[in-house]
């Protein structure tokens, strides 16, 4: 696929677009227009743009997937959803790209908090969305956003007023349930001044191919806190691109947590923008197995003076599977103080795995702490001889220094429910026998 | 218990050990001296099942069983302990849970159950007052952030619980003061038992005034130059290495008396 091939995707529109929420919004129709025009003008990234060098996407279009036309939450079998599912969370249910309000429960919210489809919020809470949508996600960024913006079908609004504490963690589930589907989300939320929030974004689907393209808007006001993890545990054989665009006001906490498990091909952009004395802190977790091709891509722009970034991304890569880290950290001339620490260490399980790094500092401003931090590497050997000479076989050695390696990210989840289900997770990708969860 | 016979070992096609003759009975305590770059830590190595050594030649019986054929992990569970001269941090695997998956991997192996929990936690916790150690030690990662001295009491820990029959203490002593000296010599002697044997391979006498051996052997140029018993390890200390290895000549003649 080159850029100026006309997209299939494109062609479909027409046919698509009526039924999409929200078309009675002249600002929003306008929204979707110019995210259409952006993105049929230009199709999905190639491999020249630089932001895409190493992940080439051409796969989308020699398949068609296409949008669900109804909800099909009675194929969602429930014993499946509640192995992703936190017991104590709120919890929302798309299937398919569409909310499902019998799969959802938002039981003991409180009232002065949103929480609503975003279909539902295009006709509730219009003036809210008028302001936010597409501030953080612009059309102009790539055309996975212009895709996003035209395409959704539906997603998620949160409003958490101002001075809120949420006790309990917002769980968002995306789910897929059959072959070559299309599922286009955008989910905006907004934890207004002095609130506190944690929300889980976990995507998952049943064994088959279908494609997963969902826009996440964040906007922390200031002095508010909000924790976005994001569970990405597609099929194997399923397309993810995913996209969270945050606006941190002033003294604004954003923590993100980004679990990349699944997918066949799998993409994530992360990209803040930090006022003044505000703070973020990006976590990244990537395994790769098989032919797995994993994706994460980190901007973080410091815009202002005081701001403090934390980010550090772990990957580990077996078979003949891909892992990509892009980080970018951007210093403004006027972002004077700026305290930044970007790191990426990869652990290469095999001699087929790959894994392509990239971190890029653009500093300009002239009084700033900035570093970062790059590793490609096996297992040490002296590691495993030891765990050997201490009776532990080979095998169950390896997979305890990896799972080490990799349950350094886990062990940051602070919401025990959503620790342990990814512990579980992690646990059952390196197999080690007898052990306590208390003593990791 | 261990017998070493006629045993040659190349790195990388150097000739290391050239020739060990060596035979330990159960219960016995042999020092294995020697100056540096005489080959004392590869014979430890070698017996450990450590890679990248190759055996050009005799053999070496544990328990009647070809010690050499089997990977680390069999030796370590058929009973053979190193305690590491440089013992290896291991961020994020907790020393308990170590603990625990050796000791289970070790009953495993003889067909026994796993260990119950509680009856675990109190044997470690006995062994860690004997070493003098903080209970905390046993949730951190295995030996990161020890110091030196720290490091080298947790593998008398982990020999104290997994209770072996032959150890091999590799330059235990090097890098501990005194005090820590004797505690680890004191965890040692606890071991003490007539069907267990101990190797302690060591550049100075120093730790021979604690744990008293049976048998002193000196190592120079990959060879057994000297053997005796305990004496040997206090003229060493007063006439160092240089008799006994000045020119090989010496050395054998030395090494067939």
């Amino acid at each position: 696929m080159s850029a100026t091939t006309a997209s299939r995707y494109a062609a479909e529109y027409e046919t698509i677009a009526p039924a999409l929420p929200g078309q009675s919004l002249p600002w929003l129709q306008q929204l979707r227009a110019n995210g259409f025009e952006k993105f049929s003008g230009h199709g999905f990234p190639g491999l020249r743009e630089e932001e895409w060098r190493y992940t080439n996407v051409s796969a989308l279009e020699k398949k068609l997937f296409s949008p669900a036309t109804q909800l099909a939450a009675s194929d969602i079998d429930s014993n499946w959803l509640r192995s992703y599912q936190l017991p104590d969370a709120w919890s929302v249910v798309l299937v398919d790209g569409y909310f499902s309000a019998t799969l959802s429960s938002l039981e003991g919210l409180p009232e002065t908090v949103s929480v609503l489809s975003m279909a539902d919020a295009l006709t509730k809470r219009v003036d809210k969305l008028e302001n936010y949508i597409s501030s953080a996600a612009n059309n102009d960024e790539h055309s996975f956003v212009a895709f996003n913006t035209a395409w959704f079908t539906d997603g998620l609004f949160v409003h958490i007023p101002a001075k809120q504490v949420l006790e309990k963690p917002i769980q968002v589930l995306h789910l897929c349930s059959r072959n070559d589907v299309l599922a286009t989300t955008r989910t905006v939320i907004i934890a207004d001044e002095s609130s506190e929030a944690k929300v889980i974004e976990t995507f998952a689907g049943l064994d088959s191919a279908y494609l997963s393209a969902a826009v996440t808007e964040v906007f922390v006001g200031e002095n508010a806190e909000l924790t976005l993890y994001k569970i990405q545990c597609e099929s194997e054989k399923a397309y993810h691109f995913g996209g969270t665009y945050v606006k941190q006001s002033r003294n604004a906490r954003f923590i993100h947590h980004n679990f990349a498990f699944g997918g066949l091909l799998a993409r994530s952009d992360i990209h803040t923008d930090l006022d003044q004395a505000s703070e973020c802190e990006l976590n990244g977790l990537y395994l790769g197995v098989k032919r797995q091709h994993i994706d994460n891509h980190t901007r973080i722009n410091h815009l202002k003076p005081y701001a403090i970034s934390r980010e550090l991304y772990k990957g580990v890569l077996d078979d003949r599977a891909r892992g990509v880290f892009q980080g970018r950290v951007t210093v403004a001339e006027d972002a004077q103080k700026t305290d930044s620490q970007m790191n990426n260490r990869n652990l290469l399980l095999s001699a087929d795995a790959e894994a392509d790094t990239k971190p890029q500092l653009e500093i300009y401003a002239d009084d700033v702490k900035c570093g970062h931090g790059v590793t490609v590497g096996q297992l040490d050997e002296k590691s495993v001889f030891y765990l050997q000479s201490r009776c532990i076989d080979e095998e169950t050695a390896r997979n305890m220094l990896t799972f080490a390696f990799a349950n350094e990210m886990v062990d940051k989840i602070k919401v025990k429910d959503l620790h342990d289900l990814v512990l579980a997770q992690v646990l059952a990708r390196f197999p080690q026998q007898g052990i306590e969860k208390e003593w990791l | 218990m261990l017998s070493i016979k006629d045993l040659t070992v190349n790195i990388n096609d150097k000739q290391i050990l050239k020739g060990i003759n060596l035979e330990i009975k159960a219960g016995e305590i042999h020092a294995i001296m020697g100056p540096n770059g005489s080959g004392k830590s590869t014979l430890s190595h070698i017996l450990s099942g450590k890679a990248g050594y190759e055996v050009t030649g005799g053999s070496v019986t544990y328990q009647g069983k070809d010690l050499l054929e089997m990977p680390p992990e069999i030796r370590a569970r058929e009973g053979v302990f190193l305690a590491f001269q440089y013992p290896v941090e291991i961020p994020g695997v907790s020393n308990i849970y170590l603990l625990k998956a050796a000791l289970n991997s070790i009953r495993k192996y003889h067909g026994q159950s796993e260990v119950d929990a509680m009856d675990f936690l109190t044997l470690v916790k006995g062994k860690v007052r004997l070493l003098e150690m903080d209970e905390k030690f046993l949730y951190r990662a295995v030996n990161e952030g020890f110091s030196g001295g720290e490091k080298k009491r947790n593998e008398i820990l982990q020999m104290a619980i997994l209770e072996p029959k032959l150890c091999i203490l590799d330059e235990t002593d090097s890098g501990l003061d005194i005090d820590a000296l004797k505690i680890v010599a004191e965890g040692v002697n606890s071991l003490r038992s007539t069907d267990r044997s101990f190797v302690m391979v060591t550049h100075y006498q120093r730790l021979l005034d604690y744990i008293k051996p049976d048998k002193v052997h000196v190592l120079a140029h990959g060879q057994i130059v000297k053997s005796g018993s305990a004496d040997l390890a206090l003229e060493l200390e007063e006439k160092g290495y240089g008799w006994l290895e000045d020119d090989k000549v010496a050395a054998q003649t030395l090494g067939t008396k």
